[in-house]
């Protein structure tokens, strides 16, 4: 479903992605750990062109992403979601806008039709009574799960998560984490999610890879990369399973 | 030691401006190319089109009413004792009509609107880049150049004319008010004599001109909010960038423009 060819990308001197290379196969939920700055974030835009790679393939759904031209882009976006860190909901439209926007400019799709997708992207989140609010009537929670349901709306075949679960608290969350979990199994989506949480990790995950100095140092499952002895790793892991253990 | 720091950091900080403004040149141009690439191409925005021009066209009539008022009536209480000295007092009316419509209607409309219009939109699209909603539209296949830029230049290029019709009227109201308050003229002589002085070579390059002027507003505004990056901060920067780039730039065509004018109108009044 998506294959990663030796992905490099610098800012200036400041190298990010120094030849990234991975697979995720379909249906599989891959969540891609780092500290902060090693190129999380980057490489979810790099795959979607949001920004431009130095060099290196991406290839999903066997397309050549760097090849494409705009339009050929466009229609492969269609379907990918992106769930974003701060959700990016439009602030000047409604919770029901928010969410009619993809549908509007890429299906053609009767007033009916919109209606029914709209109403069962809000019952998946569970916020359907949120219908005519504005995002900024809505809690970060809230704003994730909409986000979330704008998302899956299209019905991707890939849903990309960054930091889906930053800037909320636990119990949120959690909830969020089993939300996406559930929708991954209901939907049968493939995922590549960036994250710090490893409660989310654990719920979400398949399988697991860490960044550092933009390469990557370990892949395996959530137990194998937490029980390793690599130190970079225990290092990285410790504060997250003392603050996963006050959670649970 | 300072000095000597400075000295040596001056060249670099004028360098990295000079860059910056080339930059800035070559990015607006590129905008502009890229909205007269897009602007033509399906699918039309109509929607969005009309609620921009009630959003930033509309709302901006109280500000240049009162401007437009005001202009009106203090050119003609500034020029009526001048007038009075040399016996002119006749010629008023045209006057003000021929000030207000070639040049002091167009100009300071769209330097209002400049100052409402290009500052808000460099800030609402700011805010949108820095927050990844421009990002989030591209991501759902959407062309976002197309949906959020390209309909608010087409409506800044629209709306300017419109109100700076507007304005003119309103600028010849204010004047014949302060023309009335010291002297006994009817609004019938007044008109008469504004419609006798005002030529096609007045008033087509006189309203054409608030075409680009609105062009610029747009187009700045534009390309400052949806360039913005460095959060909150970089949308401060682009409204306020936005601002006086565009007022700058009006200035400097309102001068090659009238140049122009003159070159292809040498007979104008």
């Amino acid at each position: 479903m998506v294959e990663i060819k030796d992905l490099h990308k610098s800012f200036g001197s400041n190298l990010v992605l120094d030849g990234l290379s991975f697979k995720v196969e379909e249906a599989e939920n891959m969540v891609v750990f780092g500290r902060s700055g090693t190129g999380k974030s980057v490489l979810l835009k790099c795959m979607i062109r949001l920004m431009e790679a130095d060099s290196g393939e991406v290839y999903i759904d066997c397309k050549n992403v760097f090849e494409l031209d705009l339009q050929e882009l466009n229609q492969l976006r269609k379907n990918i979601g992106f769930l974003f860190q701060g959700a990016a909901l439009y602030d000047s439209m409604t919770v029901r806008e928010n969410l009619e926007f993809p549908l509007i400019r890429n299906f053609d799709l009767t007033r009916n039709e919109m209606d029914e997708r709209v109403h069962q992207a809000l019952e998946n989140v569970s916020l359907e009574e949120a219908i005519d609010k504005m995002p900024a009537e809505l809690s970060g929670g809230m704003r994730k799960r909409i986000g979330l349901a704008r998302s899956i709306i299209t019905q991707p075949k890939l849903m990309l998560y960054d930091e889906p679960t930053t800037g909320l608290d636990p119990i949120t969350s959690k909830e969020i984490s089993v939300l996406i979990n559930e929708l991954q199994h209901a939907l049968k989506m493939t995922s590549i999610v960036v994250t710090h949480d490893l409660l989310c990790a654990k719920i979400i995950s398949d399988r697991a890879i860490v960044l550092n100095d933009g390469k990557i140092v370990k892949e395996g499952s959530i137990n194998e990369l937490t029980s390793s002895d690599d130190p970079l790793l225990k290092n990285f892991f410790s504060d997250e399973i003392i603050e996963n253990n006050v959670r649970t | 030691m300072n000095s000597l720091i400075k000295d040596k950091d001056n060249p670099v900080e004028f360098s990295s401006s000079l860059t910056q403004f080339f930059a800035t040149i070559a990015g607006l141009s590129i905008f502009s190319l890229r909205f007269f690439k897009d602007v033509f191409l399906p699918p039309y925005e109509f929607g969005e089109i009309k609620k921009h021009m009630d959003e930033l066209g509309i709302k901006t009539m109280p500000i240049v009413t009162v401007t437009g008022f005001i202009i009106g009536l203090v050119i003609a209480m500034q020029s009526q004792p001048i007038m009075k000295k040399f016996g002119a007092e006749s010629f008023l009316p045209s006057m003000v009509a021929l000030s207000v419509v070639r040049e002091l209607g167009p100009v300071i409309t769209a330097l209002i609107f400049a100052g409402r219009v290009s500052s808000g939109i460099g800030a609402e699209l700011g805010s949108m880049r820095v927050t990844e909603q421009i990002d989030a539209m591209e991501v759902s296949g959407v062309n976002p150049f197309r949906y959020l830029v390209a309909t608010r230049m087409f409506a800044t290029t629209f709306i300017l004319p419109i109100l700076t019709v507007y304005v003119i009227f309103i600028s010849l109201i204010g004047a014949y008010i302060a023309v009335v308050l010291v002297q006994n003229m009817t609004w019938d002589y007044f008109i008469d004599r504004v419609i006798f002085s005002v030529e096609f070579g007045d008033a087509i390059p006189g309203v054409g001109k608030t075409f680009i002027f609105g062009y610029i507003v747009g187009l700045v505004g534009c390309y400052k909010g949806y360039t913005a990056t460095n959060g909150t901060e970089g949308v401060g920067k682009a409204s306020t960038s936005s601002v006086v780039v565009s007022s700058l730039l009006i200035l400097i065509f309102d001068m090659v423009l009238v140049k122009l004018t003159l070159w292809i109108w040498p007979t104008v009044k």
